[in-house]
């Protein structure tokens, strides 16, 4: 990744600014920004982050930040934490997002790193802006600062006679300043706007189809792009005969290299030009398919380095044969898309040397990256802008979509909008890793874990770490050739090692005859890890009643700053169809930002969470994807979904960290835990009954 | 050989408006709406009539446009979501979805609103089953849906 440039960044910010303002900014190292996300979320001091904030004369503040939004509801809660600290209705602040023109360097938005590091960031921006504006009026009126307070967007006197509204305060001054370390903010138990369930901001937008995605856009003289896809991944163009798509009235050809694309004034055009096209393509032949691919990633792992890392102590080797009871067991992880509804989409314009391309990507500075390398452009000379998307779970990285567009547009002279089909979406795009985890552990009687192995194969090392307290342990990820492309996704690798160390536990609590519930308890420090767990479990009624038939299962994990606990209900009959009929979560991140936008995120997290357990897997064979529509590759639905409880923890003495992907964890294992209370089966794949029923 | 192109004019009612347009009769309806008369509201998802996101009323019955073909609908009443709103009043339905605050990313909005409008017209307080039944084939992602059941039962009671 290119180093952020200070001086790109300070330009920008100038030509942002010049005005009548008060700004609150800073930049000392952006890199540190992009840190490692394995080890959670990493604290960063105030001062190192861009994000800036500009309040014009009229009073209305503009919050300028690489985040995009995606349908976290982080245009929401941004605005939100700004309001708090400024003493602004919300009406009064505007986020300017992911505009790489406008808005400072920002790596990404995902890691669920919005709301602990822009959302500190921006609180402590806001909070130095507000201390600024009260310095101004105490100079204006002549008096020390004591008694001079923040108020519905004026600085209002001790006496309340004296009063002088943001605007009238900054008018025709420059002022930058960097935000000290410690500068005071609005206590989370103080909170008044930050802390409620204010609103989706431009609601009103979406119900009434009126937002414009990039899908959507349209500007004068635009071309609908088309782009000629291999037959499988690796294939080599070897002809093109695309002499009959180039007659056609309003068409325009681009060929570079293996690269075709049509481009013409109206999409069915464009649609009809590609099916005139005829190649002939050199296939790749020997590449693996689902039936082969766990032999296949565990055959082809190659070291990490990490064997011997931080993660391992004693011996475990030793440790198991203290054990009372000891169990191994291999899981599972198959490959699955994100799917998220609105296809990659780009729309791209040059003007002179300048190329601007709107699109929906969660990586506005990345994809300003890939198109400078691809087109050899300055940085100064790609504008990248998004728009709000609709959605990405960690699939929208990346500037395939982007790239095309810009190519043909080139080619055309002419703006030139791409939107990606469906199967397009589910084959060039890339998916969430399968991987294979082998895991061996070791227990006394009375719940003491004596050996902790655990082994990934390919699907990543987020979520490997266990908070549940061995002696002796070994976690490694070993990563390795993968077939397919693969990238990430809400949650990362963790979906599958939670699931894969939660009912290995649940196994262990079994092999013992202990509860469940009581042998995670009895292994953790963690006591925000345990009162989510106590909390789902007391929601849930894990010691009620349970009919016959059915069954109850709980899992836990760490994730992102959020702390997750997971019960759930299911009932399987004598055709052995399984019914998840009912789920309990716990959730606790720290202080509560907007309580129904969580609950709602939390929610979405459990349903999506449903699809992996339950029945998503990409399926491939010779470099085909064998379900790339939406019939084919069952995502959940209305009829997918059981009742539903969210129980929120709202720690107001703790920072607030990220949620949008901690929830999706522990769905899979308390639903499998639950099958095995239930009919003694112990599930090992994801997804575990596809066909909705057990073998 | 040349590419063999068969345009059709066409009229059709989309929003109590009508439209003359120059089309191959088997283009999809959602393309015209979007491409030829830029209402963008309704969504392409799937293209196979598989996720709803392009749903719109023809005679008050909810259609995927996707796999509409735009001849089959001269001379029927098309409602898209641009269509609901009423001299700048939101339709009940909007309203309730509004005042739940349903959606993450939103673009599954249209598809939705346009289904539970159709689902009332013609069961104006589904039970929870009913609505499910109802709104099965529109997906959202996100993952929303305990809040659009909610959305739908509220719109019920308003």
């Amino acid at each position: 990744m290119e180093k952020p440039d200070f001086t790109i960044d300070r330009r920008k910010f100038l030509k942002i600014t010049g005005g009548g303002l008060v700004v609150a900014l800073v930049f000392k190292n952006f890199s540190a920004v992009a840190g490692d996300i394995r080890h959670g979320t990493p604290t960063l001091p105030a001062s190192e982050v861009g994000a800036w904030i500009r309040i014009g004369e009229d009073g209305l503040v503009d919050v300028y930040t690489g985040k995009v939004e995606f349908g976290q509801n982080i245009r929401t809660s941004l605005a939100q934490i700004v309001a708090e600290e400024l003493k602004l209705p919300m009406s009064s602040v505007t986020m300017i997002m992911g505009d790489t023109d406008l808005v400072p360097y920002d790596a990404g938005t995902f890691g669920s790193r919005t709301t602990p590091q822009m959302g500190t960031q921006l609180r402590r921006a806001a909070a130095t802006a507000r201390d600024t504006l009260v310095e101004m009026a105490a100079k204006k009126w002549g008096t020390g600062v004591a008694g001079l307070k923040a108020e519905d967007g004026m600085i209002v006197n001790g006496s309340g006679k004296q009063k002088l509204g943001y605007g009238a305060l900054t008018k025709g001054q420059q002022i930058l300043r960097t935000i000290p370390d410690d500068v005071p903010v609005i206590a989370a138990n103080d909170w008044k706007i930050a802390g409620k369930s204010v609103p989706k901001a431009d609601g009103r937008l979406y119900i009434s189809g009126k937002h414009a995605y990039v899908s959507d856009m349209h500007v004068p003289g635009m071309l609908y792009g088309k782009v000629l896809r291999a037959p499988s991944y690796n294939a080599k163009l070897v002809a093109a005969d695309t002499s009959k798509a180039e007659k056609m009235p309003g068409v325009v050809l681009i060929r570079d290299g293996d690269f075709v694309g049509v481009a013409a004034p109206d999409v069915v055009t464009s649609t009809r030009a590609l099916e005139m096209i005829s190649a002939s393509w050199q296939e790749e032949t020997g590449q693996p398919s689902n039936g082969e691919i766990f032999d296949y990633l565990v055959k082809n792992a190659t070291a990490s380095g990490n064997e011997t890392g931080a993660d391992n102590k004693g011996d475990v080797a030793a440790g198991l044969s203290q054990a009372d009871f000891q169990h191994a067991q291999t899981y599972h992880i198959n490959y699955i898309a994100h799917v998220p509804l609105e296809p990659r989409a780009a729309l791209a314009e040059w003007n002179g040397g300048k190329l601007t391309v709107w699109t929906g990507t969660q990586r506005p500075f990345g994809v300003q990256e890939e198109l400078m390398r691809a087109f050899q452009l300055k940085k100064e000379n790609v504008r990248v802008i998004v728009p709000d998307t609709g959605s990405g779970y960690g699939g929208k990285h990346s500037g395939e979509a982007a790239i095309e567009a810009a190519r043909m547009s080139k080619g055309a002279g002419k703006p030139v909008k791409l939107v990606w089909t469906r199967e397009e979406e589910f084959t060039w795009a890339y998916f969430r890793p399968g991987g294979v985890v082998e895991v061996a552990g070791g227990v006394k009687k009375n719940g003491t874990i004596t050996a902790w192995k655990f082994i990934n194969y390919n699907s990543g090392s987020p979520g490997m770490e266990t908070q549940y307290r061995a002696a002796n342990q070994q976690i490694v990820h070993l990563p390795s050739k993968t077939p397919l492309r693969q990238g990430s996704y809400r949650a990362l690798a963790a979906t599958g090692n939670v699931f894969a160390r939660e009912c290995h536990m649940t196994d262990l609590a079994r092999g013992i005859h202990m509860d469940p519930l009581e042998f995670r308890m009895r292994n953790l420090e963690d006591d925000r890890f345990k009162a989510v767990l106590q909390a789902a479990a007391n929601a849930f009624g894990w010691h009620g009643p349970k009919p016959a038939g059915h069954g109850f299962g709980i899992a836990g994990g760490f994730e992102k700053g959020g702390h997750i606990a997971t019960c759930a209900e299911v009932s399987v009959n004598e055709d052995k169809e399984v019914k998840v009929l009912r789920v309990t979560q716990a959730f606790e991140c720290g202080a509560i930002v907007n309580p129904h936008h969580l609950e709602n995120q939390i929610t979405g997290a459990i349903i999506m969470g449903i699809g992996g357990a339950l029945f998503e897997k990409i399926e491939f064979a010779r470099g085909k994807i064998l379900n790339s529509s939406m019939s084919a590759y069952r995502v959940p639905r209305f009829n997918d979904v059981p009742k539903i409880d969210v129980v929120l923890l709202d720690r107001k003495d703790l920072p607030s960290a990220g949620a949008g992907e901690a929830g999706i964890v522990g769905i899979a294992p308390a639903i499998r835990n639950a099958i095995l209370d239930a009919t003694g089966v112990a599930l090992t794949t994801l997804p575990m009954i596809p066909n909705g029923t057990l073998a | 050989m040349p590419v063999r192109v068969n345009l059709w004019i066409m009229v059709i009612s989309v929003n109590g408006v009508e439209h003359q347009i120059t089309a191959d009769p088997d283009t999809a309806l959602l393309t015209i709406l979007r491409n030829h008369l830029e209402l963008t509201g309704s969504k392409y998802g799937c293209g196979e009539g598989a996720c709803g996101a392009c749903t719109v009323l023809i005679n008050g019955r909810p259609v995927h446009s996707c796999i509409t073909p735009v001849s089959a609908v001269a001379g029927k009443d098309i409602t898209t979501i641009e269509g609901l709103e009423k001299n700048g009043r939101l339709h009940a339905v909007q309203e309730a979805f509004l005042a739940v605050d349903v959606f993450q990313c939103s673009y599954c909005a249209s598809g939705m609103i346009m289904s539970a409008v159709a689902l009332l017209e013609s069961n104006p307080s589904p039970s929870e089953e009913a609505i499910r039944r109802a709104m099965n084939g529109n997906i959202c992602r996100c993952g929303t849906y305990p809040l659009i059941i909610r959305a739908i039962r509220h719109a019920s009671q308003t």
